[in-house]
């Protein structure tokens, strides 16, 4: 795949992968007694791999000019791929720890598979390393397509991928190993950051060089969402991990702020991870991938303008709803639950957008299980921003708090809206990238899509249980005027409900299997390969960008 | 306003600088503030730092991803009151970096814990939570007790935890993995230094039951032990407080 890479672009990846494999061997050496010292030398075989890999089609003769013509997809290739083996990773991982809360023994007896452990590696997975994998692929698609340019070169799209998923092993690997931040969602320590952050500034920058060559005047909305994902990731990542190490040779570091500040600092980042991760990102999907796949223009210009802003906004406040009745003071509680509520207006607004495109499609909704993905997740995301209000209000949060309710939240979004509009995205784009006329097989995509429903109503309908009665049964008062219940028995009371809560999950990963089947075989099959075209437009069909400006 | 945004978004840098500006403003006015209203977090003088072996067991904790299951962080209700204890406030957690307040209670909340139950509840709690409560959903964490501490890198984490603004003094930096050892050790010569640094009222004994071995399980008791009484301020009352 990196044959297209010119003669100097070769030499390039060799320098860039030189200095990684030095990194490496200087935290190898310098972390010999320390954790650090495993990641080192992982590094730097991660290095040498490239090196070889770079080595074994150097003297390959050079591309031709003519690969100008053409948008360079081989890293959103690679990129789907490697999402989807993170999804089946994560899912697995994800639902393993659910059956941890069943039977708690299954630990092998060994540090990195207790729950502690385990957890962080479920959600850095599917967040990270899925979301993020189908993230990075699909905006290099949509950048290229909506601004008619070429990505700027051939090697920075693919520092950017492989680099983000080394940062996603050093991610995992160290939290099997202990190296955590404990900052949830911001687990990595302080090198797996750095490095992170000059990952994301090359992405940055890979965004803003291909729009300054683009041949469309507006910047389609798909890419406002883009930019701002990376933008204010950037930022929430800087200012959340800022952290002293503990030496040059250790993986341990101390958060520079502590107890109250790094508690505001901490949810404002988890909560805008949420938010421009989860929500930003894929809103930019959903803007290219609704539209294309339905065939229909985006309902509402202006709904898109306000609500972009809206989000971009709004979402900045709103992380202190996750600090009510703490230690935090009482004026940033407040300011967290009125802006969680004002956020509604333009969450709801985006899921509307999105819904009111399918008129006049919605034939298509109901015989294409691909289009239903995206439908559904519209729907998912408007359930999940209104409980999200919702359970920013003081006196639900005094309930909900604490509880599975939260859990049972997330994962409506995040299995319901985020994983949803991914598979729909990823089930236009796999036939258009690898020239099929369709997938290996639609009716897997309707297996999929039902395990997939299935598994995230069942695992959000346990948690909703399971949450409330968690909640009710901690501040339940007998005649007496005393706690009616010990936490015990509310632990007791939870058990059936892990057990149907693990058994969506398992529905779930079941679907996420059949999807990276399908899409193995979509890949593999070559049997129905289009015919390459001049322009290498998707689907000359849909009208070609017209239908994906905004109008007028 | 739409006319506008016609021609925002025609500029790349236009839209860059836009999101940035407009991303920024509710972190500034959230974070900011906290950092400079002093009532922010309370004044608590008898407030001490961790010791060294509190420290060490407090970084396990973050290791095994205790925070996930358990928080630190009583809120201010009736019913989490009379559970857990006067409910937290933000002086407590003052030298936390980072805090652990966490988000959810698979298992009790921790803040008060300290005290509550024997060590030799906990280490056998710790080594198999199921023998002592047979419904718990909790790990084991046998290897605790087969492990021995590391000490040698406690004067480094010291230092790091100075730079970020936690007050150890030389001494205590440097007396670090000493103090480590006496404060499991109560009968050895480095005992004394440990109540001398950190007060009278540090816990020194042996924690796991095993005299003789400094093992992680010493150093996660000591720190849980420890929990809810760094200081006394939360227990007590306003009109306390205002005198």
């Amino acid at each position: 795949m990196i044959g297209q890479l010119t003669k100097a672009e070769r030499q390039y990846a060799l320098l860039i992968l030189l200095g990684l494999a030095l990194c490496g061997l200087i935290f190898g050496i310098a972390g010999k007694d320390d954790p650090l010292g495993i990641h080192g030398a992982l590094i730097g075989v991660a290095a040498l791999a490239g090196i070889f890999k770079v080595i074994s089609v150097y003297y390959d003769p050079e591309p031709g000019d003519e690969r100008l013509t053409r948008y360079y997809d081989d890293p959103t290739k690679f990129g789907i791929v490697l999402a989807m083996i993170w999804a089946v990773f994560g899912l697995f991982i994800g639902d393993w720890v659910a059956w941890l809360l069943v039977k708690p023994d299954f630990t092998f007896n060994a540090g990195w598979a207790s729950f502690g452990r385990l957890r962080p590696v479920h959600t850095t997975s599917v967040l990270f390393g899925f979301g993020g994998n189908a993230l990075i692929a699909t905006s290099y698609y949509v950048l290229q397509r909506t601004s008619r340019a070429r990505l700027p070169d051939q090697l920075s799209p693919w520092f950017v991928l492989l680099g983000y998923n080394l940062f996603c092993v050093l991610a995992v690997t160290g939290y099997m190993m202990g190296i955590t931040q404990s900052k949830e969602y911001a687990e990595p320590e302080w090198y797996a950051d750095i490095w992170l952050l000059v990952v994301w500034v090359v992405y940055f920058a890979i965004y803003l060089r291909t729009l300054a060559r683009r041949k469309e005047p507006h910047i389609y909305v798909a890419n406002w969402y883009y930019m701002a994902f990376i933008l204010v990731i950037a930022i929430l990542h800087i200012v959340n991990n800022l952290a002293v190490p503990v030496s040059f040779g250790s993986a341990k570091s101390y958060s520079l702020f502590s107890g109250v500040q790094d508690a505001m600092t901490e949810w404002w980042y988890g909560h805008n991870a949420v938010a421009f991760f989860l929500t930003a990102g894929f809103l930019g999907m959903m803007y290219y991938f609704v539209p294309v796949r339905a065939g229909r223009p985006i309902y509402s210009y202006r709904m898109s303008i306000i609500s972009f802003w809206g989000i971009t906004f709004f979402y900045m406040w709103a992380g202190s709803h996750h600090l009510h009745y703490t230690a935090l003071p009482q004026w940033v509680q407040t300011l967290g639950m009125t802006f969680s509520l004002m956020l509604l207006i333009p969450s709801w607004a985006s899921a509307a957008n999105a819904l009111l495109t399918l008129n006049g499609a919605w034939d298509k909704v109901r015989d294409d299980a691909t289009l239903r993905f995206m439908m559904v997740a519209a729907v998912f995301y408007g359930i999940t921003t209104f409980e999200g209000s919702f359970l920013a209000i003081r006196s639900v949060n005094s309930l909900s708090h604490y509880t599975d309710w939260t859990v049972g939240h997330v994962h409506a979004g995040a299995l319901g809206w985020v994983a949803m509009i991914t598979f729909g995205s990823i089930y236009t784009i796999v036939p258009w990238l690898w020239k099929r006329d369709r997938m290996y097989s639609p009716r897997l995509v309707e297996v999929h899509f039902w395990f997939a429903l299935a598994g995230a109503v069942v695992y959000v309908f346990a948690m909703w249980n399971s949450g409330i009665i968690q909640g009710l049964m901690w501040r339940t008062y007998n005649e007496s005027g005393t706690l009616a219940y010990s936490f015990v028995d509310s632990l007791i009371a939870m058990h059936p409900y892990y057990i149907a809560r693990a058994i969506g999950g398992l529905l779930f990963l079941i679907g996420g299997i059949v999807g990276a089947y399908n899409i193995w075989m979509t890949i593999k099959t070559e049997s129905k390969i289009l015919p390459q075209s001049a322009v290498d437009a998707p689907e000359p069909a849909l009208g070609g960008e017209a239908v994906l400006q905004p109008g007028e | 306003m739409f006319g506008l945004h016609y021609r925002l978004e025609r500029k790349a840098i236009g839209l860059t600088l836009g999101i940035i500006l407009v991303a920024s403003i509710g972190g500034l006015v959230e974070i900011a503030p906290l950092f400079t209203i002093h009532q922010t977090v309370e004044d608590a003088p008898d407030m001490r730092v961790y010791t060294p072996l509190e420290l060490a067991g407090r970084n396990i904790y973050i290791r095994e991803g205790c925070y996930a299951c358990h928080s630190q962080m009583i809120r201010t209700l009736r019913d989490e009151v009379e559970r857990y204890g006067p409910y937290s406030l933000a002086v407590e957690s003052k030298y936390d970096h980072p805090m652990l307040w966490g988000s959810k209670r698979t298992g009790p909340d921790l803040a008060r814990i300290g005290g509550k139950y024997s060590d030799e509840w906990h280490v056998a709690h710790l080594n198999n939570p199921r023998d002592v409560l047979p419904v718990s959903v909790m790990p084991a964490y046998s290897w605790l007790l087969r492990t021995t501490l590391r000490t040698d890198d406690l004067n480094a984490h010291l230092k790091a935890q100075r730079a970020v603004g936690v007050p150890y003094t030389d001494d205590m930096i440097a007396n670090a993995n000493k103090d480590a050892y006496g404060q499991a050790a109560p009968d050895s010569p480095y005992a004394d230094g440990v109540t001398q640094r950190y007060g009278k009222a540090t816990n020194v004994r042996v924690f796991d039951g095993k005299p003789g071995e400094l093992t992680e399980m010493d150093a996660l008791v000591a720190y849980l032990q420890v929990l809810g009484h760094l200081t006394d301020a939360a227990h007590k009352t306003v009109a306390d407080v205002a005198r």
